[in-house]
């Protein structure tokens, strides 16, 4: 440190001027580096010092002053603070750095005592302005502070009002009902929809949270409110009944939660309701759509399995009875008088049977187009399923009138009782079916109760039915030919192709096993496709290549074969892949078949035998034999049912049947048909037959049905 | 005032210290309740240098903005900005540039009351009430839209704030949002409480202060920072003690240790 004194003396002359400036700076050094450390000053050290000079000239100037003002030093004091000396520690270091270098780098014009007392009193007056700087900038900050402090609660204040405005907007307006309600189940408040809702605002608020009731609702709804109010739950969420101010229902899906303080006790309940009155009506009105029959307005099938399935998985000991009705010709009534008569018959008759049920464990559902079922949960007994049946029966005793015609309805029903416990609603229906059609085959008009053998027995063509479609895949079909032969001079004219089932079960059945099975299910028709297509063929390998005489094939044709529409052109791609000539082709429909038949129904076979093919009445005689309607049918063969050789068997004939048979031919023969006759045993009817002008004779006295190579080996025989 | 109603964000109860004020007391300040200087005391007993660490913090984040102003910049997004004493972001700036925007951000709702005092009438600075856990909400701020343009480069301030973040709140990627926002050529000062340094005992007494606050205090080093500057190039001397950062005299020895408990960083955005 560069002693002050000799500067001093330089400047001895100036002295009203004021210490030179470099002792000055020299003092705001010393200053600076004792303050420095402990201001808060964001200076750095030479700004600071630079800071500190005017001071130390306003200190300079203040010590010098003639006449000596030591207030003039009030304002380094507050300067100082003013630069963040802030800290009650720089007062002393402040004053300390006066008090020792002050006069010593002023170098006063002054005695040393008299510069020692002004520097004590400069001193005071720098304290002064500190302390007073101090008091004014930290009561300036606090109040600053504490503005900023309400400011900012008022924001917030603001903030949440605004926030709580928005809120009472949202709950006022919103679509959805709220309401609020104390721990003890008081309502406190509700907004507008619930009002709505519910039709007035007094009829809620009024209620205590636990009064509200409703028959609707179930016991799972009644527990949850005591639940929550428990602490069992925190909240629950139900589709809930009400009563409205005017008595009607109220449904609405409630949402109620708890609301609680910031320590998470509970202190109020909140609750959300949708109306869903209309939505659950239309639910409602669906499901009765989905589970009720449209024409009756019975349960219908759905509704049916599924009341049958509840009754079955009820517990252990449980019981069931099941009545299975079909309507006796129900599909003639159809045909005959048409569909909207056939509905109004089936309505009839769903009025009657609802007069059947007795009690409300008793329902009848209608599950297909003529077939009903009467489930009866929990029976007492057998006999009350039975009488239950028998209780239809009696109900559909009387003919239902329609339109002044008396319709007479029948039904066969098969009965299923027993225990639950193992069934399965398939079986039990298929059981219940099976019976029905015991019960059918019986005559119908009578109820059949189910039993397990007769059951097997059905199971049986049951299981045929259902093994059609993939025995025709598999190949398990085959045709077996049985000879035509000309009658004039035992030559063959030709053979009936018979389709065999080879099933890996039951061995080969015959056509009367599972034709009429094909025939309901519609499988007639492929499997009918495939006898064509297989006989013609086989026909067109018999034929010689020289193209000698060759032997027909004849091929059945069954009802609903007959009345599809892809015959015709079936038939003239059976001939045209064989190569068959039309007229080595005779497809036998049976006279049941044609019967009533009109013109529309025939045109297919005319155009058949316009092709060339021959076409064969079969079975003639068994049915309605109208012969006068032979005129028109465009059949060129009469096949005789074996009913009519049964007399001729023996010698000497039945001379009735001699007779008929007699007329029959002369008849065909009028017409230019021939005639064929079933049947032939024995060597002493085949020689009537041709003496009765018969054409063409089958029978085992010819041949049994076998295998085409059979036929061959006959046929070259003959040649 | 003992129950503090739910809704008042922090700062606003005065019982409870807040990291602002605790500040500035450290720096000399009144802005303060009995609270924030109860807790500043006791963070001072036990680590005496804290007051220069502010010093010494303020002091950096004033050489930061004039190296900003030195670059041409003349828009200020000071994130954690606190109560203003002295000094301010805005003095500087406006000082070494007139006319330079500033935008101040504070969650804490008091420091920004103070603020928004202090700067009345002064049309080129503003404050947002915004957290940095939600930067977005600072970039999007209407006050940030009117006052600063993102196409040009701008000085980012996190100075003295990122040590509030814990690292569950992913530190990193609020700055990565940030930084995105930001036009190339803008920098980023970020000064950090750390426990490197001559004595680690104090610091964590003193953190234990801010575990009363609502703000913990989250110390990091060096390596710690690191990620932070992800996008950025680090401008001379690196990441530094705080007197080390560009000093305009060289540090003297007379300088209290603790300063060297805070760290600063300056990148510069490519
Ligand atoms: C230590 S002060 C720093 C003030 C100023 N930047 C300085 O360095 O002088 C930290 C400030 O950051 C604020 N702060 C802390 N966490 C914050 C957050 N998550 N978002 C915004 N501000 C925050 C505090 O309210 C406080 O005002």
């Amino acid at each position: 440190m560069t002693p002050g004194p000799a500067t001093a003396g330089d400047g001895a002359g100036k002295a009203p001027a004021g210490a030179p400036e470099d002792s000055l700076r020299r003092f705001a050094a010393i200053w600076s580096r004792a303050i420095y450390p402990l201001t808060a000053t964001s200076m750095t050290r030479t700004e600071f010092e630079d800071h500190l000079v005017p001071l130390a000239r306003l200190l300079d100037r203040a010590l010098q002053a003639s006449p000596f003002d030591p207030r003039a030093a009030v304002p380094v004091g507050t300067a100082l603070v003013a630069a963040h000396c802030t800290d009650p520690e720089a007062l002393p270091s402040i004053l300390g750095v006066i008090d020792a270098y002050l006069v010593l780098y002023c170098a006063p014009d002054l005695t040393v005592d008299e510069a020692r007392a002004r520097c004590a009193r400069l001193q005071h007056a720098v304290a002064v302005g500190f302390a007073q700087a101090m008091r004014e900038r930290t009561l300036q900050e606090q109040e600053a502070i504490l503005h900023a402090a309400i400011s900012a609660r008022a924001d917030a204040e603001a903030a949440l009002a605004g926030s709580e405005a928005r809120f009472r907007a949202v709950f006022e307006s919103a679509a959805i009902g709220i309401g609020i309600a104390d721990m003890d189940g008081r309502v406190l408040e509700i907004n507008d929809a619930v009002t709505r809702m519910f039709g007035s605002e007094a009829h809620v608020m009024r209620r205590n949270v636990g009064e509200w009731v409703h028959p609707d609702n179930g016991p799972e709804v009644r527990g949850l409110n005591g639940e929550m109010l428990r602490g069992e739950r925190e909240g629950y969420h139900v589709e809930k009944a009400y009563p409205r101010a005017d008595g009607s229902v109220l449904w609405a899906n409630l949402k109620v939660s708890l609301l609680r303080d910031a320590e998470g006790r509970p202190q109020y309940q909140l609750a959300l309701l949708e109306d869903i009155t209309e939505r659950r009506g239309l639910l409602r009105r669906l499901r009765h759509q989905a589970t009720h029959d449209a024409l009756t307005g019975l349960p219908n099938r759905t509704h049916f399995f599924e009341s049958l399935d509840r009754a079955l998985s009820a517990g252990p000991g449980g019981r069931l009875g099941v009545c299975y009705l079909d309507l006796d010709g129900f599909k003639a009534v159809n045909d005959s008088l048409g569909h909207a008569v056939g509905d109004r018959l089936l309505v009839a008759v769903a009025e009657r049977l609802r007069s059947c049920l007795t009690s409300p464990d008793q329902l009848v559902a209608r599950i297909g187009g003529d077939e009903f079922v009467a489930l009866y949960t929990d029976p007492p007994d057998a006999a009350e399923v039975v009488a239950l049946a028998q209780r239809i029966l009696d109900a559909l005793s009387t003919p239902v009138s329609l339109d002044g015609r008396e319709l007479p309805v029948h039904g066969s029903i098969g009965i299923v009782h027993g225990p639950t416990r193992g069934r399965a609603a398939a079986d039990v229906l298929r059981s219940a079916d099976i019976t029905m059609y015991r019960a059918k085959e019986l005559g119908g008009n009578r109820y059949e109760v189910a039993d397990p053998e007769a059951d097997a027995r059905a199971i049986t063509r049951h299981g045929l039915t259902n093994r059609l479609p993939l025995a025709l895949e598999r190949g398990e079909f085959f045709i077996e030919y049985q000879p035509l032969i000309a009658l004039e001079d035992g030559s063959i004219r030709g053979a009936e192709a018979l389709v065999r089932w080879c099933h890996p079960v039951h061995g080969v059945l015959g056509p009367d096993r599972f034709i009429p099975l094909a025939e309901s299910t519609g499988q007639i028709v492929p499997l009918g496709r495939w006898v064509l297509q297989a006989a013609a063929r086989q026909a067109r390998s018999w034929q010689s290549p020289d193209g000698g005489c060759a032997p027909h094939v004849n091929v059945n044709l069954s009802p609903m074969q007959l009345h599809h529409p892809d015959l015709v052109a079936e038939v003239a791609r059976a001939l045209d892949e064989s190569g068959l000539p039309p007229a080595s082709l005779c497809l036998e429909v049976t006279e049941s078949a044609l019967i009533g038949a009109d013109e529309d129904a025939l045109k297919p076979l005319r155009r058949i035998a316009d092709l060339g093919v021959e076409i064969a009445l079969d079975d003639f005689g068994t049915g309605y034999s109208n012969l006068s309607s032979l005129r028109w049918l465009p059949v060129s063969v009469l096949k005789l049912d074996r009913a009519f050789t049964r007399g001729l068997r023996h010698s000497p004939p039945d001379p009735v049947d001699s007779k008929i048979v007699e007329g029959i031919v002369s008849l065909a023969h009028g017409l230019g048909l021939t005639v064929t006759v079933e049947g032939v045993e024995t060597r002493a009817q085949a020689e009537q037959l041709r003496a009765l002008g018969c054409d063409t004779g089958q029978g085992w006295y010819y041949g049994r049905p076998g295998p085409p190579e059979a036929l061959h080996k006959l046929a070259m025989a003959d040649a | 005032m003992t129950d503090r109603p739910s809704w008042a964000p922090p700062g606003i109860d005065p019982t409870v210290p807040s990291v602002s004020r605790i500040y500035d007391y450290f720096l000399g300040g009144s802005h303060n309740f009995e609270a924030d200087r109860e807790a500043a005391r006791v963070a001072i007993q036990a680590f005496p240098g804290i007051p220069k660490i502010g010093q010494a913090n303020r002091a950096v984040m004033r050489r930061a903005v004039r190296f900003a102003v030195d670059r041409g910049i003349t828009q200020f997004l000071d994130i954690g900005s606190g109560i203003p004493t002295f000094g301010n972001v805005h003095e500087v700036a406006q000082a070494a540039s007139p006319g330079a925007k500033v935008v101040y951000v504070d969650n804490d709702p008091v420091a920004v009351a103070h603020s928004r005092a202090v700067l009345e009438g002064n049309d080129e600075a503003t404050v947002v009430m915004a957290d940095l856990r939600d930067p977005r909400s600072i970039l999007e701020a209407p006050e940030t839209r009117a006052m600063l343009d993102l196409r040009r480069p701008m000085a980012l301030m996190l100075v003295a704030v990122v040590h509030f973040l814990s690292d569950e709140e992913r530190p990193a990627e609020i700055i990565a949002t940030l930084r995105d926002a930001l036009a190339p050529g803008s920098v980023m000062v970020v000064t950090h409480a750390t426990m490197d340094g001559p004595t680690p005992q104090g610091q964590r007494g003193a953190q234990q202060v801010y575990q009363r606050t609502t703000t913990p205090l989250i110390m990091r080093t060096r390596e710690q920072l690191e990620p932070f500057f992800d996008g950025f190039e680090l401008v001379e001397p690196g990441v530094v003690p705080l007197p080390y950062w560009r000093p305009d005299t060289p540090p003297a020895d007379d300088d209290d240790p603790a300063v060297l408990h805070g760290l600063a960083g300056v990148g510069l955005k490519r």
